[in-house]
């Protein structure tokens, strides 16, 4: 790849100096956010600009941020939560997305134009009506109400049936002759080759639910239940912005898992959260 | 299909009872002067995300490209907020932007320059939730962009050069942007929905306040439909958005084909 001609020493060094500028400015809610999480309320209110505390108050703020909100207890809900989604998505998603893929059946691309309809709507349109459903079903208040509409991915059967038409029928058709089940076929064969889609899609899967604020804000009341990004907006509103270094610490919590997945599995994550556009 | 149902009445949510009222939920949006400022909060905000995000977007992708060294490094930094958890990063925002300790209004201050309450004041808290929108959304802009730079065959750089273009900026304007031109309007849409979905931030931080001045669509639609119960009143805000998402999406579909054939 040579279309950048190596650049002039002042060029390269421009570009750096913007990169670096353009960066300390996007990381800069980062920085101050962890900034504060270490800081003693009396530094806090300081007027004086310093990132690192004259005395450490790391313990306090975080010990406070565990203890005062249930701040693991929302992180535990998220984890519970994400994995149940992703599992459940990918049980549905997988079967479905074969059958659209290799099988011929009446009505299939009907099904097909059903699945890109429900592509096109965004998921707080159909808060509405799930949250009917979900309180005629009795679930609303639960896990289940989390886990439960978001199932059902028309991006997730979309994403596996484009890789899995790329899979020659070939196989298909031997692992038939071997006396493979259909089913069998989805898990043994199909699934294994689609990796790449799998793992982006399930960065996409986790990253989106790890982050929702819009259902869970809807479908869930008790702090039991809470998923992280609803756990620290309730956490903020019952600080009512006093006491910053603890919720700053909390808002560190919440962010840092995805940070460390991000740093590294840098490439994934940026091929998974962009596909969701390209579809 | 059961929104479109509950548009048309009067029900509320738990209500036995319901009548069938036509498009009077309808009529009583377009006449309502809260729903009216979220629509044009919500327009104000789209098109002050959409123009920022799309052009540091492009700015940092060009500077990212033109240079071997470094690049996963800066590509990983700009994109972090894309990712990071947006309720939490509105409460980091909140620290950096407060009026008395906030590092924004210290380093004004330090510049001699006037300093703000910015999200208690009418006229910045718009603009200052555009500028959280831009941050979050620009490394998102980036990526695309430096797909569409990669997909740029290196035979035009090749024939600009012969033709004479060989400063960085020729390339850039006789190549480089003119070849751009349809992954940006991709660009350009695809923000457009996500700015269109703004909620995180203003529930988390001004609750669509100081009085309206930040009201949005999602807000409008969380608050009557699940906070006053206000159902059908809800799912009329909510065909709305609905249409405007959809219309925007089909658009998006439209240019993803084009690109398709353009290859």
């Amino acid at each position: 790849m040579s279309r950048a001609h190596s650049l002039s020493r002042p060029a390269a060094i421009a570009r750096h100096a913007l990169l670096l500028a353009t960066g300390a400015v996007v990381l800069a809610p980062f920085i101050w956010m962890a900034s504060l999480s270490v800081k003693p309320p009396g530094e806090i209110f300081q007027a004086s600009f310093s990132l690192l505390p004259r005395q450490w108050y790391a313990l306090e703020n975080y010990g406070k941020a565990v203890t005062v909100a249930p701040l693991l207890r929302y992180m535990a809900n998220g984890a519970i939560v994400c994995a149940a989604i992703l599992a459940l998505q990918i049980l549905f998603c997988a079967p479905c997305a074969y059958a659209l893929a290799k099988m011929e059946f009446r009505g299939r691309s009907l099904l097909f134009g059903l699945v890109l309809t429900g592509l096109l709507l965004p998921h707080q349109v159909l808060a509405l009506p799930l949250f009917i459903l979900c309180y005629s079903l009795g679930i609303l208040n639960s896990y289940a109400a989390l886990i439960l509409p978001f199932v059902v991915s028309p991006f997730g059967i979309f994403l596996f049936r484009q890789f899995f038409k790329t899979i020659p029928d070939d196989i298909v058709h031997a692992a038939r002759l071997d006396g493979l089940s259909e089913l069998a076929i989805v898990w043994r064969i199909m699934l294994p080759m689609a990796m790449p889609a799998v793992i982006a899609f399930s960065i996409f899967s986790v990253v989106a639910h790890w982050n929702d604020l819009f259902w869970p804000l809807i479908a869930v009341k008790s702090p039991n239940l809470m998923p992280p990004a609803l756990g620290v907006a309730i956490f903020r509103g019952a600080e009512a912005g006093s006491d910053h270094g603890p919720l700053m610490a909390g808002a560190v919590l919440v962010v840092l898992p995805l940070l460390i997945a991000f740093v590294a599995a840098q490439r994934w994550f940026i091929e998974g959260l962009t596909s969701a556009s390209l579809k | 299909m059961a929104v479109f149902i509950i548009a048309l009445t009067d029900w509320q949510f738990g209500a036995r009872t319901l009548r069938f009222v036509g498009l009077a939920n309808f009529a009583e949006i377009a006449g309502d002067e809260g729903f009216q400022a979220s629509l044009l909060n919500t327009l104000l905000y789209v098109l002050m995300v959409v123009p920022g995000t799309v052009l540091s977007g492009l700015g940092i992708a060009l500077a990212i490209e033109s240079g071997r060294s470094l690049r996963a490094f800066y590509r990983a930094i700009h994109f972090l907020p894309f990712m990071a958890t947006l309720a939490a990063m509105a409460i980091a925002w909140e620290a950096l932007l407060h009026p008395t300790i906030g590092l924004v209004n210290q380093a004004l201050a330090g510049l001699g320059l006037p300093t703000a309450n910015w999200l208690r004041n009418e006229a910045t808290v718009l603009p200052v939730l555009a500028v959280i929108g831009i941050w979050q959304n620009l490394g998102f802009a980036m990526v695309l962009f430096l797909a569409g730079l990669k997909s740029i065959p290196q035979d035009l750089y090749d024939a600009a050069e012969i033709d004479g273009a060989d400063g960085w900026l020729d390339r850039l304007r006789t190549v480089t942007l003119p070849m751009l031109g349809p992954v940006s309007l991709f660009v350009v849409v695809v923000v457009a929905l996500r700015a269109f979905e703004v909620f995180d931030t203003v529930q988390i931080l001004t609750e669509g306040g100081p009085g309206r001045a930040s009201e949005v669509l999602l807000l409008t639609l969380y608050r009557e439909s699940f906070e006053f119960l206000h159902t059908g009143y809800g799912a009329a805000v909510t065909i709305v958005v609905l249409v405007i998402a959809v219309a925007l999406t089909l658009v998006q579909a439209k240019l993803m084909d084009r690109k398709v054939h353009y290859q």
